[in-house]
């Protein structure tokens, strides 16, 4: 629990302020000296990660804005100014086209973190939906921005998505043209998309500080998944985990910069430094990678309709999943059923995201001629007098053309069958039938087994 | 107090509250609607607008893209083989049900103009890549058109959109105008 911590101002100004502002009672109580869990491990320092992320985006993304125009005849080219002309432009650019794959990085692992470590179950579900609200909007935010420079794939990636809504019947071409501002995406679509992403990153702060609200009353899960028992369980958030979370924000960084200075353009897509031109669509469009597992399921479903309505379930199957889970233990190290269902699901993920990036008929194993095509060619050609090794010929032609193959979109419908499968049927079953292990009495407890310091690892008068 | 067990002043205190909410909440739609209505398109995007095309250099079996309200139209001069092809199909077959007579000029039969954009997600398909059926493959996510513009595989649900259009001379259309239709029943003659 969030514990019996509580601020005591030591001086005449700091008693003065706390009875008129109490900013530094909260600085206090819920930063430097929130009790935290002992055992947190490095998966628990992507939250603040993400909080930098956030700042990262927010400040490049304004120096962006200083030099950017919003225009479709214009915008292509005041990217291509900051890339060369600005000072520092370059820099900016790519610190903030990375920083949205970083943070997207960062935000699959902290929520793969929840998952395994059982952190979206009571008391913590609304911490676990304002992070879902997070990430929709983060998604929202990131495609809004990718259409900015309007290159080929801005544009067609804004046209998809966009007609995403055209699938809702009745309504759905008034919706998508509502959206665009006209009969098809163009500068009207532009402008707005522009002021939107400018919005939404100060919506997810404020989303962010109900997050931390919502943490800081129930206070952090751990990789135990059992509560806190009391200041024996906890160590004050400064210094312990300030210097946990710095040493990983370094290593992030080291990643980051990586990208950002000797491989920019990786995680981007070449067609996007070709002008929008809606006359013609680039051969092989695909979304960035943090959308590609959604991309994969989209596709994987023949009727226009049911896909969209299973990509979107497919993430807000999240909301419910603090009550689609049966099991009353948390962390996965004690549910060694539901420990390798989570893996899986990691894998299926994985595989969906693979998916996304090739094209639908991506082949990837040969299962033979269709023998029924085969045929029906090779009496054709019998019909036409056609005999010998002419008809061998035809034969063996036929047979190199019509081929049955396990495709990419094949591969993808088995995986998004085991996506829902994850969360609709093996979430509450396996809460149902697993026998979890034994826990441990504390987090003390179970720190000290390991061969812990009996110390009591808290600054001097921490705890009054 | 006995005036705060008084059936009468409770309900007329009850009718303020409900009076001011209702109100307050009408206020709140009818100033919604502009804010949601201004990101409709525009006076000047409405404007309707016609594109004139020159049919004199497309040749059979090629295929223009031209631009209509903002959207790109194909133009394509159609093969005898293609125009068979899309008669013969038989039409209950079809995911999207249209004969191929309701989707060109009768007499025109050549001539097929439809909107680019695939009826899935809005991409314009791939004129270099013919498809399963002779029309368009759709490189997105696979649909495939037939030479009457119909959709017979993929994703998409329906046949690409058939814009009105006139034929001004025997060369020249105009994309946004109802066909004439002295011309269109003395042409099929
Ligand atoms: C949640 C935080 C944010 C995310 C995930 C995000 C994401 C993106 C992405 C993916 C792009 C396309 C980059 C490219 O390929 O060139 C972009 C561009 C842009 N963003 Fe953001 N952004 C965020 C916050 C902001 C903020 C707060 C601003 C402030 C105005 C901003 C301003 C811009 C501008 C002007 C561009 C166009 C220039 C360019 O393409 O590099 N962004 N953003
Ligand atoms: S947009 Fe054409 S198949 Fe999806």
């Amino acid at each position: 629990m969030a514990g019996d911590y509580k601020y005591k101002p030591t001086n005449g100004f700091t008693r003065w302020l706390d009875s008129r502002l109490p900013i530094w009672r909260m600085v206090d109580e819920q930063v430097l000296n929130f009790p935290t869990p002992k055992n947190l491990n490095y998966w628990y320092t992507f939250g603040g990660i993400l909080t930098l992320m956030l700042g990262v985006q927010i400040i490049t993304g304004i120096v962006l804005a200083m030099h950017y125009t919003p225009h479709e005849k214009l915008a292509f080219d005041s990217v291509e100014r900051i890339m060369r002309d600005v000072n520092y432009g370059w820099m900016m650019r790519y610190l903030h086209s990375n920083g949205a794959s970083m943070f997207f990085i960062a935000v699959y692992i902290h929520m793969f973190r929840g998952l395994y470590y059982g952190s979206y179950k009571a008391p913590r579900e609304v911490l676990w939906i304002l992070g879902v609200i997070i990430y929709l909007l983060m998604m929202a935010t990131a495609f809004l921005g990718y259409t900015l420079p309007w290159g080929q794939m801005s544009f067609w990636g804004a046209t998809v998505i966009t007609n995403f809504f055209s699938a809702i019947p009745f309504v759905g071409e008034a919706i998508t043209q509502w959206l665009w501002g006209s009969f098809a995406v163009d500068n009207s679509t532009l402008q707005r998309f522009f002021s939107l992403h400018y919005l939404l990153p100060f919506v997810i702060a404020g989303v962010v500080i109900l997050h931390i609200w919502a943490l800081h009353v129930p206070g952090n899960n751990n990789p135990l998944g059992i509560d806190v028992r009391g200041p024996q369980d906890t160590v004050a958030f400064h210094p312990y985990y300030t210097v946990k979370d710095g040493f990983a924000i370094a290593v992030f960084l080291l990643l980051f910069f990586y990208f950002v200075f000797f491989n920019p353009n990786y995680l981007g897509h070449t067609d996007n430094y070709i002008p929008a031109n809606p006359l013609v669509t680039p051969a092989h469009i695909v979304p960035e990678w943090y959308f590609l597992p959604f991309y994969a399921i989209l596709r994987s479903v023949p009727d226009k309709l049911m896909g969209v309505i299973l990509m979107f379930g497919s993430i807000f199957v999240l909301f419910f999943l603090p009550w689609l889970d049966t099991s009353r233990v948390r962390s996965a190290a004690f549910r060694p059923i539901y420990r390798q269902a989570f893996w899986i699901f990691v894998v299926v993920c994985l595989g969906l995201g693979w998916v996304g990036a090739q094209t639908t008929d991506y082949k990837i194993f040969d299962l033979g001629p269709k023998t029924d095509v085969v045929e029906q060619i090779v009496e054709k050609a019998k019909a036409d007098n056609v005999t010998g090794q002419a008809l061998e010929a035809v034969r063996t032609q036929a047979e190199e053309q019509n081929r049955r193959a396990f495709d990419a979109t094949d591969l993808g419908r088995i995986l998004t069958i085991l996506y829902f499968a994850f969360f609709l049927i093996a979430i509450p079953l396996i809460g149902v039938v697993e026998t979890p292990k034994a826990l441990p009495r504390s987090i003390s407890e179970a720190v000290l087994a390991h061969g812990g310091s009996s110390q009591p690892a808290r600054p001097q008068g921490a705890h009054a | 107090m006995a005036h705060a067990h008084d059936d009468a002043d409770v309900t007329r205190r009850d009718f303020i509250y409900v009076a001011a909410s209702g109100m307050t909440a009408a206020g709140a739609v009818a100033t919604a609607i502009p804010f949601i209505d201004q990101m409709n398109p525009a006076r000047d995007t409405l404007a309707l607008a016609t594109t004139e095309v020159d049919l004199a250099s497309v040749t059979p079996g090629q295929s223009i893209t031209v631009m209509w309200r903002k959207k790109p139209v194909f133009v394509r001069r159609r093969t005898p083989e293609e125009i068979k092809a899309a008669q013969d199909v038989p039409v209950d077959a079809l995911p999207d049900p249209q004969a191929d007579s309701a989707r060109v000029q009768s007499g025109k039969e050549e001539w097929l103009v439809v909107l680019a954009n695939c009826t899935h997600l809005g991409c314009v398909p791939d004129k270099g890549n013919k498809g399963e059926f002779g029309g368009w493959l759709c490189p997105c996510h696979g649909s495939h058109y037939d030479t009457s513009g119909r959709i017979r595989k993929g994703p998409a649900p329906l046949n690409l959109a058939v814009p009105e259009f006139r034929f001004i001379s025997d060369t020249k259309i105009v994309i946004g105008e109802a066909p004439a239709p002295a011309a269109t029943t003395t042409e099929g003659a």
